[in-house]
């Protein structure tokens, strides 16, 4: 199968979705003329012109506002927003708008609206340009939120979002933009909502979120050789969450990690943990174990934010210790 | 209101009523009467079931004494023309045909209600099929959310004005400003129609307002601005009217600052003593209902008669809305879980 980067993929969903409905249109700071601040939009100005494909001011609840709007009114927006460290500036449109708009009039409104935004943990981009605050749209019943964590994933998911009809928060992974990988050039779509089990194993259920995908793909690789078999499963759309996948894996391994890039507290894998002793707690074998940042912002020296993120070390010693504890 | 300079604004005041017969229709001057009696009967009846009765609870915020704007703009456009609004929003669902009983039973927050109860006050005003598409609960939101409409209307090539309502505490906003921007950058097909009753909450304009008026601020954005009478119903309606002509022919926004003053409260609880009795006095004195229902006795359009009778029929249209409202029930909780997500 041929290579492309996990931007390149995400080029060729919104490419593909402009040119099979001419309702999508694509909007953000610097996604025209400039291509995008990390080329996912480049081109598209081009092929598709200054109508379809909008800069707009650095105005992200403008933006996201906009977005809902144009969607209200039957257009299917898919809005950038430069950096996760942004969308509290839309905080507003994107939570209290966007997301409540269904359930309060009683279905009569839909807001077909995608919002990109990505995290850039891992690129030293300092405290405010590398936040991770996926766990914040844990509690945005309405919305649903997205992470694809490979070049295949990213693809199929954006398309997936574009003909949803509710409002999806995309989040893109940074670090991942320049990640080549198979991506078939035949379409497909991968549906919302639903988990993906990346690799199967008998010994532990490994959750990864997004970036600790790969991290976990290559730590399980390593342990296999060890004789260890890890299940990783990445859930793909973080909320509405597949915990079904989840306790599935979980009520055959016995054992559980959770990794994930925001801090510890109140973090997704604090959520996946709770879901799992709640419901599947007779079938652990050992205490289930988080891999999260530390309670920190993030730090800037490249030395202090590599200490500062989980890898694949980190999840090897996690799985060994996990395996050995019980 | 000494900081703020109304001079040098084009001031659109009412029409002397001579000229009512040219520049509408008498049907038309009744409908525009009619709906006016409505928005008043209907919320001093709301008023009565929170305060006296008890029987309706939460915030509700009352439109009293602001009734010719939502209904001046909407007898100058045309059915089709969206409305996004806020949570002072009865007025402007009534103005657009939104059913009184469903708009009631929204307020008690039954199933029969424009959103099933899941809305109540704030946001009883949507309503798809009377193209109100939004009601918004947060200040200033709906601006963007009315740009992004008017994006969509404008790449559909459709002849719509988006109209879009708020108050003068919104144009403190950030929503506003970062909105007011990309209208005029993309000449957006947008009516921005702002009721300035002089309040954010309880605090007076002057005290959370900084430069000379509003209009100077849209005036830096590029958007043309009309101070309108807000109180007088046929000047609302001669300013949209023109706006919208010029909206739909040259597609550029237009921004319409209409003054006016609420008869009560921020909500429904609040006995706004926050106000200067004189300041209370002289607005009272404007009353819209009556102004234009004495230019209309004047003008040989309506006599008292017609006018008493119109006031019985709607009165007995707001009591079968609260009987409407009572007697239906309240949507079964396990339903809620459908209109999370389509």
């Amino acid at each position: 199968m041929r290579e492309i980067t996990y931007a390149e993929a995400l080029r060729e969903a919104l490419r593909e979705e402009m040119l099979r409905d001419e309702r999508v249109i694509v909007l953000g700071e610097d996604v025209g003329v400039f291509g995008g601040a990390y080329k996912v939009t480049e081109g598209l100005l081009k092929e598709f012109g200054p109508e379809r494909v909008r800069d707009t001011p650095i105005s992200e609840a403008a933006i996201a506002g906009v977005a809902i709007g144009a969607a209200l009114m039957g257009l299917r927006p898919v809005a950038e927003i430069m950096y996760f460290d942004f969308i509290p500036i839309c905080m507003d449109q994107l939570v209290t708008q966007a997301a409540k708009m269904r359930f309060m009039s009683a279905g009569q409104l839909k807001v077909p609206m995608v919002l990109r935004t990505q995290y850039s943990l891992g690129r030293v981009h300092g405290a405010q340009h590398s936040q991770f605050l996926g766990a914040w749209f844990l509690q945005v019943p309405g919305l649903i939120t997205v992470m694809p964590s490979t070049p295949y994933d990213a693809k199929g998911l954006l398309k997936s979002a574009i003909r949803n009809d509710n409002p999806v928060l995309f989040v893109e992974t940074g670090v991942l933009y320049r990640w080549k990988a198979p991506v078939p050039e035949e379409e497909y779509v991968i549906p919302l909502r639903r988990a993906d089990v990346k690799r199967k194993g008998r010994d532990v259920t490994l959750v990864a979120i997004a970036r600790l995908v790969r991290e976990a793909l290559s730590a399980a690789e390593e342990l296999s050789a060890k004789g260890v078999e890890v299940e990783v499963i990445d859930p793909r759309t973080i909320y509405p969450m597949d915990f079904q996948t989840i306790l599935d894996s979980v009520k055959r391994t016995g054992r559980l990690i959770v990794a994930e890039d925001s801090v510890k507290t109140g973090g997704i894998a604090a959520e996946i943990v709770a879901r799992v002793i709640e419901e599947a707690f007779d079938y652990l074998d050992a205490p289930p174990v988080r891999l999260n940042c530390p309670d920190l912002p993030v730090p800037f020296s490249q030395k202090l934010e590599q200490e500062y993120m989980p890898d694949k070390e980190d999840v090897v010693k996690a799985v060994l210790g996990l395996l050995g504890g019980s | 209101m000494s900081s703020h300079n109304f001079d040098k604004i084009p001031y659109i005041k009412g029409p002397d009523y001579t000229e009512y017969g040219s520049l509408a229709s008498r049907d038309k001057l009744l409908w525009i009467l009619r709906k006016m009696l409505e928005m008043r009967i209907f919320e001093e009846k709301v008023e009565e079931l929170f305060l006296v009765e008890g029987s309706l609870i939460g915030p509700s915020h009352l439109y009293l004494g602001e009734e010719a704007i939502a209904t001046g703009v909407a007898a100058a456009l045309r059915d089709d023309d969206p409305f996004v609004t806020t949570y002072r929003c009865h007025g402007h669902a009534l103005a657009k045909g939104v059913r009184m009983d469903m708009l009631m039973a929204e307020l008690f927050g039954k199933e029969t209600g424009t959103c099933k109860g899941l809305g109540g006050s704030m946001h009883a005003a949507i309503c798809l099929e009377r193209n109100v598409i939004y009601a918004t609960a947060i200040v200033g939101s709906g601006i963007p959310i009315a740009a992004g409409a008017a994006l969509a209307v404008k790449m559909k090539n459709e002849d719509k004005v988006v109209t879009t309502f708020f108050g003068d505490g919104a144009t403190n906003t950030g929503a506003f400003h970062e909105a007011m921007n990309i209208i005029s950058l993309w000449k957006l097909p947008v009516l921005l129609v702002c009721e300035n009753n002089l309040y954010g909450m309880g605090t007076h304009l002057t005290r959370a307002f900084a430069g000379e008026n509003i209009a100077a601020r849209t005036s830096c954005y590029g958007i043309k601005s009309y101070m309108v009478d807000g109180n007088d119903v046929m000047a609302v309606y001669k300013a949209t009217l023109e706006a919208s002509k010029h909206i739909r022919r040259e597609r550029v926004p237009v921004f319409l600052e209409c003054r006016t003053y609420r008869m009560k409260g921020h909500g429904v609880y609040d006995k706004a003593e926050y106000r200067p009795k004189e300041e209370v006095e002289v607005w009272l004195k404007r009353d819209p209902i009556e102004m234009f229902y004495k230019n209309l006795l004047k003008a040989g359009l309506i006599n008292e008669e017609d006018f008493k009778r119109m006031n019985t029929e709607v009165r007995l249209e707001v009591n079968r809305a609260v009987e409407f409202a009572k007697g239906s029930r309240v949507l079964d909780f396990s339903k809620l879980y459908e209109f999370v997500y389509v």
